[in-house]
């Protein structure tokens, strides 16, 4: 959030000194004109495109029909989309909270002035880079599989699961697992956040003789809750999102029977295994809605529960 | 004294949720020194006869490939990616920070906008635009939008970066008559390196990570990079030799650990300041 700041004050500080310089028109536009082609040719030309073909029968070989609204209603009766809208919307239930509680508990620990915090940092956080890869994927799925460790581990204690993998009960709960090993890119967002937090507020909470739990609840969480909700809302639309993992354990029909058929799964099968590309791209549109229905009522929520220390009149 | 004994507990503590998290890849690693059969059944760590045969089985190849051309097929992608996001998101983040001109702050709100809409909305009519050009199976599509700048997390980061550096810098210089070019060469771009760093070790990465882009386009097996080659490789032997497998995933995960090792800085740093997905 520091930068923010800084960026008002310069922009405070020499307004007058730069209305006198001419403007830069033509340079800007020439600076921007990669951004501007890309922007055009690959985003917004795109999207119009992908807009029409929703109410078409586009198979990628014959000229689009106009359809109407065909495609969008096929869907509500199409029930591997409604399978998949299901899978997404449990992964995503799951994998967001349980994440974003694993990044702050290991956060908090780890937010110390005690030597070596660096090392941690980086430690915990190197899975993020890797998480995402067909190779992690591989490994995971063979770590879950019947008779591996984890089957083993779980035998130690009593409990016998077989093999996640290939356990509709289980492969989605594996996935959330993946994702929550990941917990390194939310953790050092969460680190930021608990070091912008003034050590005087616990001392008088302390003082006062608040416990741990009074702590966290009054002081830590109202003040990181700018940070959290940043997290919540990039840890959710990443979420909708994820492919990779899921296609290397579930392949294209979302393997073992439908449980790991995430819509971005079914998306790339309609669209580029059997080339419906009309009715994938109107899947496309219903993604894009749902995201944007979940981040409006994120921020809608948000309202009641971020808090920015600046505020004034706070609404609590 | 309890003084020590909290620091010592703290490290432990984070030292063993640390072998948790750390765990898989030291498992893998071990894995494949392991015999195929001896993968599975065991929680044995340690292999009890260390072997070299799944290493010697991978560079046998798949599909009668050898797996160097994957290395490198992934290799050229990686780098061309860094040279194209790199040059055209400093060009982008410059205008954005530093120039005025029409339109700007709309642009800079598509610019944000973008980074929140996702991608499928826009692969289908791609892949109609690089199918008739006759560009399916090469390399275009993948690169294009490294060159155009689409990754908006890079340029909002660079533009992030350069509000922070003194205006006074490129002022003076305008006065001593530098064009915006010669602003941009000589001034902005040597004061922006940590943010190019961030934004080319990234890039790197996700680019020796990206499986969907690859999966769509590219169908000549000989073009593959190593992810789509994994993922070739499971389909050939119906993921049967787990050894190979391991042992394949590990070489295509070591680049990535070796960059992570050399520049974690730049990385945690530049999800600190930015909150980079990673």
């Amino acid at each position: 959030m520091a930068p923010r700041t800084e960026v008002a004050v310069a922009r405070g500080a020499g307004p007058r000194k730069r209305s006198r310089l001419p403007g830069d028109g033509v340079a800007g536009y020439l600076f921007l004109s990669p951004w501007i082609i890309g922007i055009v040719v690959l985003t917004l030309g795109p999207m119009v495109t992908s807009l029409y073909l929703s109410f078409t029968d586009y198979d990628l070989f014959n000229t689009p029909n106009w359809i109407g609204l065909e495609n969008y209603e096929r869907m509500f009766t199409d029930a591997r989309w409604l399978r998949s809208v299901e899978v997404t919307a449990i992964y995503v239930a799951l994998a967001v909270p349980v994440k974003l509680a694993a990044a702050l508990a290991v956060a908090m620990l780890l937010n110390s002035k005690r030597a070596g915090q660096g090392f941690y940092r980086a430690a915990f956080y190197g899975p993020s880079l890797i998480g995402g890869s067909v190779g992690v994927a591989i490994v995971w799925k063979m770590m879950f599989s019947d008779d591996s460790v984890v089957d083993r581990l779980l035998l130690k204690v009593g409990i016998d699961t077989g093999g996640w993998a290939g356990n509709p009960d289980f492969s989605l709960m594996m996935l959330v697992l993946l994702a929550t090993w990941q917990l390194g890119a939310p953790m050092v967002i969460f680190l930021a956040g608990l070091k912008q937090v003034p050590p005087e507020l616990y001392e008088a909470a302390e003082v006062d003789g608040a416990s741990r739990a009074r702590r966290f609840w009054s002081i830590t969480l109202p003040m990181i809750s700018p940070v959290l909700f940043f997290n919540l809302l990039l840890e959710t639309i990443n979420a909708f999102q994820v492919f990779t993992s899921a296609y290397v354990v579930g392949g294209p029909n979302g393997q073992p029977a439908g449980s790991t058929l995430f819509y971005t799964i079914y998306l790339f099968d309609r669209g580029f295994g059997d080339y419906r590309m009309g009715y994938a791209s109107a899947m496309a549109w219903m993604l894009l809605l749902g995201v944007g229905l979940v981040t409006v009522f994120l921020f809608r929520t948000a309202r009641g529960w971020v808090f920015y220390s600046g505020d004034s009149g706070d609404k609590r | 004294m309890s003084r020590t004994v909290t620091r010592v507990a703290w490290h432990v503590g984070v030292l063993a949720l640390l072998a948790i998290v750390l765990y898989p890849i030291v498992w893998v690693a071990a894995a494949t020194f392991k015999p195929s059969e001896a993968i599975l059944g065991s929680l044995q760590l340690v292999p009890t006869e260390p072997t070299l045969a799944n290493y010697e089985r991978v560079f046998e190849g798949v599909v009668g490939i050898g797996v160097g051309r994957f290395f490198w097929n992934s290799a050229v992608l990686a780098v061309l990616s860094v040279v194209g996001t790199v040059a055209s998101s400093a060009l982008a983040g410059y205008a954005f920070a530093r120039l005025r001109f029409r339109g700007r702050t709309t642009l800079f709100a598509i610019m944000i906008a973008t980074l929140l809409l996702p991608f499928h909305v826009l692969i289908i009519p791609q892949y109609v635009v690089f199918q008739n050009l006759d560009l399916v199976d090469t390399y275009v599509p993948l690169l294009a939008g490294k060159f155009l700048a689409s990754e908006a997390f890079f340029v909002f980061l660079i533009v992030q970066f350069i509000r922070q550096l003194p205006r006074e810098l490129d002022e003076s210089a305008k006065i001593d008559g530098a064009g915006h070019w010669t602003v941009f060469w000589h001034i902005i771009l040597p004061l922006c390196r940590p943010a190019l760093i961030t934004t080319a070790i990234f890039t790197f990465i996700w680019s020796w990570n990206d499986f969907f882009g690859p999966l769509i386009y590219l169908s000549t097996p000989d073009k593959y990079p190593l992810p789509l080659a994994l993922q070739l490789y499971i389909d050939e032997t119906s993921g049967s030799d787990f050894g190979a497998l391991m042992a394949m995933s590990m070489l295509a995960l070591v680049p990535v650990i070796l960059f992570f090792l050399f520049f974690q800085r730049f990385l945690v740093e530049g999800v600190s300041t930015s909150g980079l997905k990673g």
